[in-house]
């Protein structure tokens, strides 16, 4: 467990590297204890603007804001945020507005919370059908790289792109302490 | 319940509209996106025709991301309603150059007049104010519009006012459509980039 | 908007207090803490609990209440929790469920994902959100005393009700109830209709 942890900081560093490569001003989330490193480091950007949702659904429609007024953002979230945010993405489709979401995977790997299950299995499907792309990472060394790749889809090319970051690599919650 | 009032919507954003400035406006789904679009098809708005309930939050980023210039939200009971935990989320930001207006015809109008929670007891400046807005107001005269008029467009924000309207639905005016266009002239009217 | 006063009382502690004398209450819980606290306090057929539906607790115990009139209903949720699905007090408050009652363990934290900070940490009132949506009868409560004063409240006074109970966010000791969904259905309903 000990290695996994390590591993854990490692990619969210590497991660927000990358975010800050793409001149990310926005980040919008709503907590995933897989997301923590990473929405720390946001809070501690000075030239990051983090915002707190109630909701994932505000996620969209604030990046969606944020790129009209010039700049680009990215939303965190775990796998159940995705079901909240469908209606909006229709939103960032039409308009073609780039849309860089990470979201962490619950539902899949080692889940231990059978209401975690649908939502996560659904996840990819649900996504595609409303025309988001998606990029997966299950292995940390790779997981950067790829957000590398999705961001350039997303502010490039002008498309929604969801990194499914593993529930493997996050690791199995450990529900005994 | 049934409280009749008589502002006029399409007057009202008129005349807030009039002295917009160069402020940025973000049309909520309904009856808001006509009356804006009949004042002017003016660049620096944002028509949503969808999304309901992501107006305030599309207008909250574009307040982060153009901190200088105003940012009104024009949307109604209904669309807000649908998002109403944004104004948490904007209450706990303060953004300083944003104004929400809420034009309340307590209906959910473009689908056929259904009420809405807002005839039923549903204060939404009440929960603006629970949610940290500290300018909020409710107008219900031409006199009290009148005397909100500079705060809806000048008042460090975040700002948040309700205008109770009758339900008399106004001619429908089109705002241009298509998504990408509307957006792209949008982000090149405020940026100055290049469509 | 809420002064800022110190807050003292333990989630355990006050949802043990709530639930001793429950009677024949039915109880929906939200997902994460709430839930550990009620199963700490005992498991009990009469619950129900989220472990998933995030923003879906207040509403699931609407439909409830509007389907079961004559028994009180009672939702014990979180801050974080609540916010999600705060537009379902307006929906609440329009429905006018006389024998509902809303009881949030307000931490202002998301407890389950890392302690985040949420709304209610800086500024968002949720009671005089409540108020806004139309409750009659809301409160906020820091001490044993208004806990004692807002018990019987969440008891018996003409619904709907809201209690925002704020709690330190100190962590507890995970206690899991039951969590397969059929089984907490069947059980629920069996114990209420006399059928599955
Ligand atoms: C739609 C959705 N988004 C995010 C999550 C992740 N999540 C699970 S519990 C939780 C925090 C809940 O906080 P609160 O209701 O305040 O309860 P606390 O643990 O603080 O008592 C979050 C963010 C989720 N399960 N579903
Ligand atoms: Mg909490």
């Amino acid at each position: 467990m000990a290695t996994k942890k390590k591993k854990k900081t490692d990619w969210s560093k590497e991660v927000f590297k990358v975010l800050k490569k793409a001149d990310i001003r926005q980040i919008a989330y709503v907590p995933d204890a897989g997301h923590t490193s990473l929405i720390k480091m946001a809070v501690a950007d000075n030239a990051i603007k983090p915002v707190s949702l109630t909701s994932e659904q505000e996620g969209i429609a604030v990046l969606s804001g944020a790129w009209l007024g010039g700049e680009a953002g990215a939303l965190l979230m775990q796998s159940s945020g995705v079901g909240n945010v469908i209606n909006m993405l229709g939103m960032a489709n039409e308009c073609r507005f780039p849309l860089l979401m990470l979201v962490t995977m619950r539902g899949e790997w080692g889940e231990f919370n059978p209401w975690q299950v649908p939502m996560g299995q659904a996840t990819e499907t649900v996504l595609d059908a409303a025309g988001v792309i998606i990029h997966r990472a299950d292995d940390p060394a790779e997981i950067a790289e790829t957000v590398e790749a999705a961001a350039k889809i997303a502010f490039d090319s002008g498309r929604m792109v969801a990194v499914l970051i593993g529930q493997r690599v996050v690791g199995f919650k450990d529900w005994t302490k | 319940m049934a409280i009749s009032y008589k502002l006029q919507r399409r007057k009202v954003v008129h005349q807030i509209l009039k002295e917009r400035g160069d402020a940025a406006v973000i049309t909520g789904i309904g009856n808001a996106v006509h009356d804006v679009a009949s004042f002017n098809d003016d660049p620096k708005n944002m028509y949503l025709a969808g999304v309901m309930g992501g107006a305030s939050m599309v207008a909250f980023g574009i307040a982060l991301a153009q901190p200088k210039r105003r940012v009104l939200v024009i949307t109604g009971d209904g669309e807000l309603l649908a998002g109403v935990g944004s104004l948490a989320t904007i209450g706990v930001e303060q953004p300083k150059n944003m104004s929400i207006i809420v034009i309340d015809n307590q209906a959910y109008g473009a689908t056929g007049n259904q009420h809405t929670h807002t005839g039923s007891g549903v204060d939404l400046v009440g929960i603006a104010a629970a949610s940290g807005f500290k300018k909020t107001a409710l107008i219900t005269t031409q006199a009290e519009l009148e005397s909100e008029l500079p705060k809806i467009h000048s008042e460090p924000g975040p700002y948040f006012a309700v205008v109770k309207v009758t339900n008399k639905s106004s001619p429908r005016i089109d705002a241009p459509r298509d998504g990408t266009y509307v957006a792209r002239r949008f982000r090149a009217a405020v940026t100055g980039e290049s469509m | 908007m809420a002064s800022r006063r110190k807050i003292t009382l333990d989630r355990r502690k006050v949802v043990e207090k709530i639930l001793k004398d429950r009677g024949d209450i039915l109880l929906v819980t939200g997902l994460g803490a709430p839930t550990w606290d009620a199963a700490a306090v005992g498991d009990h057929p009469n619950n129900f609990y989220l472990w998933g539906g995030m923003g879906g607790a207040v509403l699931t115990g609407l439909g409830l209440a509007l389907a079961q009139p004559k028994r009180r209903v009672l939702v014990i949720t979180g801050d974080g929790e609540m916010l999600m699905g705060v537009g379902g007090l307006a929906t609440v408050a329009v429905q006018k469920p006389s024998n509902l009652a809303i009881c949030i363990m307000d931490n202002q934290r998301y407890g389950e994902t890392g302690m985040q900070e949420t709304h209610t940490e800086h500024g968002v009132d949720l009671a005089a959100m409540a108020a806004g949506a139309g409750f009659q009868k809301y409160s906020t409560v820091y001490n044993n005393r208004e806990l004692a004063e807002a018990i019987p409240v969440l008891y018996s006074e003409q619904g709907p009700v809201f209690v925002d109970v704020k709690v330190t966010d100190a962590p507890q000791p995970m206690t899991l109830p039951p969590r397969d969904g059929p089984m907490l259905k069947h059980r629920f309903r069996e114990n209420l209709l006399g059928h599955v």
